[in-house]
């Protein structure tokens, strides 16, 4: 017993050790290699493992430059207030244009940011599905179907999670449709989808994981990507997709965060990285990824596997993300009072 | 030379001691606390006020205090009983049992809440016994009351083990030769020992329940109204860079939390004066 605890600590003291070494010696030899930090949200882990790697050929040939990525994941907010409070990132990639806007206002990030690459700055985009059990027991179809008696719906909370924003206004856009643009109406309709709300994970992969593990919920609302992924990932014999008539035109965002990019020196190679983000190498990428692309030509080659949707805008519906921010989403906001007491 | 050492007081180095102390209690609580005021003066009064007693906060806390003090009650008695069959009583495995009573404070509290939350919902292994009865313990402030029972049980352990391990065996005896019952022996003599340390338990595991955050967000629900704790709400706020309300919310949940554990450490107090 005592030996193999001798051993145990001997073996996790050269690790570490090792660990250390390898650590330093990363940074040390690296002279002429750039680093990149992007800092980016949850789901888009696999994409950016996929994409750095082609980015790095592609700069080393182009330039006969070495560059390292390095990625950071989290929930968008958090990752958002990380990089104001100082994480270096050089380049962010949010799930949402207002956490980019806070970093702006923190002031890292010039003005103007979201006109500075193509499509918003958007590179992919997405959109918000439903994901159903196998054969769609329940018969989903489109969003109204959502508020009918029997139905749990599964979609985290708005206000600690990005995605579960445009999960909320993409309900609400439908329902804005559906009545003639009647706010009252679409208020009305939100909150009865909310109450058919059984659980409000923080997170969405923690209400994928309420409605996969847990068995809770007849249909998840969820980004096509996520959607996908989870089908590829846990089997397609069960669960389905489903698209409704109607949904938001999801834009994740991209951008350069100027006073660490420009104190490292890495703005050049940190405008290019998001540039390649539209090449045909990237968009590729993205729709393997199943982000839609935006480049025609992958679009076209993809167009099978993204169905065509009506899809609206944050900016054309809700005037902007700092709108829709403060009208829906803010203390005394509509979903807080969705949750007011009678 | 007498009156030199008594000067000096008992053990040397307490100047040195005392800078230390001081030095750790700033660097580690006093500080991180003052930033926590700081980050909250961005706020008016009125709009502190607010914000820190609005409606779905005040309920926030309401779910917070209750399961926390659940949590804690149940705890002290269950904690008890645990430290004393590990004391009294000899049997297979005992050391294997003593150590596992550490194991939560090890744990990352996130996992706890998933393994918690798998084993409780509905079609989980003991939630699916609970289900037919019309009981749901996952996504309930029963649910939470689990997970901070969970996260709190040791606290109660380890403060009431070393006393009961204290407490001499003969005075019980003598009391049992004088005719005492042997309950009336645990209540007039064993117990008086253990309030204190069982207060203390109570009071430690209380206080981790209002701020755990990690093990509740899982197994919560996080219903708005209904069973949000109050950390939650304050990532809420801060999950939309709302630093000034979620140090709003944060420091009434202190400053509530402050008061009953001081007075929680007053009564204590008295009880200890009493006793003596």
């Amino acid at each position: 017993m005592k030996k193999v605890l001798k051993q145990g600590l001997i073996a996790g003291l050269v690790l570490a050790v090792s660990l250390v070494a390898a650590a330093c010696g990363n940074s040390g030899s690296g002279a002429k290699e750039v680093n990149l930090l992007n800092v980016s949200y949850d789901p888009t882990r696999e994409l950016y493992t996929e994409f750095n790697k082609a980015f790095a050929a592609h700069w080393e040939k182009e330039k006969g430059e070495k560059v390292s990525i390095k990625q950071s994941h989290g929930g968008s907010g958090k990752q958002g207030r990380a990089v104001i409070d100082g994480l270096d990132a050089d380049v962010v990639t949010l799930a949402l244009g207002y956490d980019i806007d806070a970093i702006q206002q923190a002031g890292l990030i010039d003005e103007g940011w979201q006109q500075k690459y193509e499509h918003n700055s958007s590179p992919y985009t997405s959109t918000i599905v439903f994901l159903v059990r196998k054969g769609n027991p329940k018969g989903i179809k489109d969003w109204d179907d959502l508020v009918k008696d029997g139905i749990e719906v599964i979609t985290p909370n708005p206000q600690t999670s990005g995605g579960a924003r445009w999960n909320y206004l993409a309900a609400w856009g439908y329902a804005l449709h559906q009545n003639n643009n009647d706010e009252a109406k679409a208020q009305e309709f939100v909150k009865k989808l909310y109450e058919h709300v059984p659980v409000l994970d923080s997170g969405a992969r923690g209400a994928t994981t309420t409605f996969v593990e847990r068995g809770l919920g007849d249909v998840l609302l969820a980004w096509e990507n996520e959607a996908w992924l989870s089908v590829e990932e846990l089997g397609p014999d069960k669960f389905d997709i489903v698209y409704p008539s109607e949904s938001i035109l999801a834009e994740p965002p991209v951008a350069v965060v100027d006073k660490n990019a420009d104190k490292k020196g890495t703005r050049e190679v940190a405008e290019a990285y998001l540039q390649y983000l539209y090449s045909e190498e990237g968009q590729t990428i993205a729709a393997e990824n199943y982000y839609r692309p935006t480049l025609d030509s992958v679009k076209s080659k993809y167009k099978d596997a993204f169905p065509e949707i009506k899809l609206f805008t944050i900016d054309d519906e809700f005037g902007g993300w700092a709108e829709a921010q403060q009208k829906h989403f803010s203390d005394g906001g509509i979903f807080t009072q969705i949750y007011a007491p009678k | 030379m007498h009156s030199s050492t008594s000067k000096r007081g008992v053990l040397p180095g307490f100047g040195i001691t005392m800078g230390y102390s001081v030095l750790y209690i700033s660097l580690v609580v006093l500080i991180p606390l003052s930033a926590l005021l700081l980050n909250s003066t961005g706020l008016t009064w009125e709009k502190f006020w607010d914000v820190a007693t609005d409606s779905r906060v005040l309920a926030s806390y309401k779910v917070s205090f209750l399961t926390a003090a659940a949590a804690g009650l149940i705890d002290t008695a269950l904690g008890l009983l645990i430290a004393w069959v590990l004391v009294r009583y000899e049997f297979p495995g005992k050391g294997l049992f003593d150590a596992m009573i550490d194991l939560p404070f090890a744990l990352p509290t996130a996992v706890a809440g998933v393994s918690l939350t798998a084993i409780y919902s509905a079609n989980g292994w003991i939630g699916s016994l609970f289900e037919p009865l019309g009981i749901r313990i996952a996504f309930t402030p029963i649910g939470i009351t689990l997970a901070l029972m969970f996260i709190g049980i040791p606290f109660v352990v380890r403060t009431v083990q070393p006393v009961l391990q204290e407490l001499d065996a003969e005075v019980e005896e003598a009391a049992s030769t004088l005719g005492a019952s042997r309950f009336r022996t645990f209540r007039s003599v064993v117990l008086p020992e253990l309030i204190p340390p069982l207060m203390t338990g109570f009071a430690l595991a209380f206080a981790r329940g209002i701020g755990e955050y990690g093990s509740v967000v899982f197994i919560s629900g996080n219903m708005p109204m209904k069973t949000e704790i109050a950390p939650l709400l304050i990532m809420s706020k801060l999950e939309q860079f709302d630093y000034a309300g979620a140090t709003a919310v944060a420091l009434m949940l202190l400053i509530i939390s402050f008061v009953l554990l001081l007075l929680i450490n007053s009564l204590q107090r008295r009880v200890r004066k009493t006793a003596k």
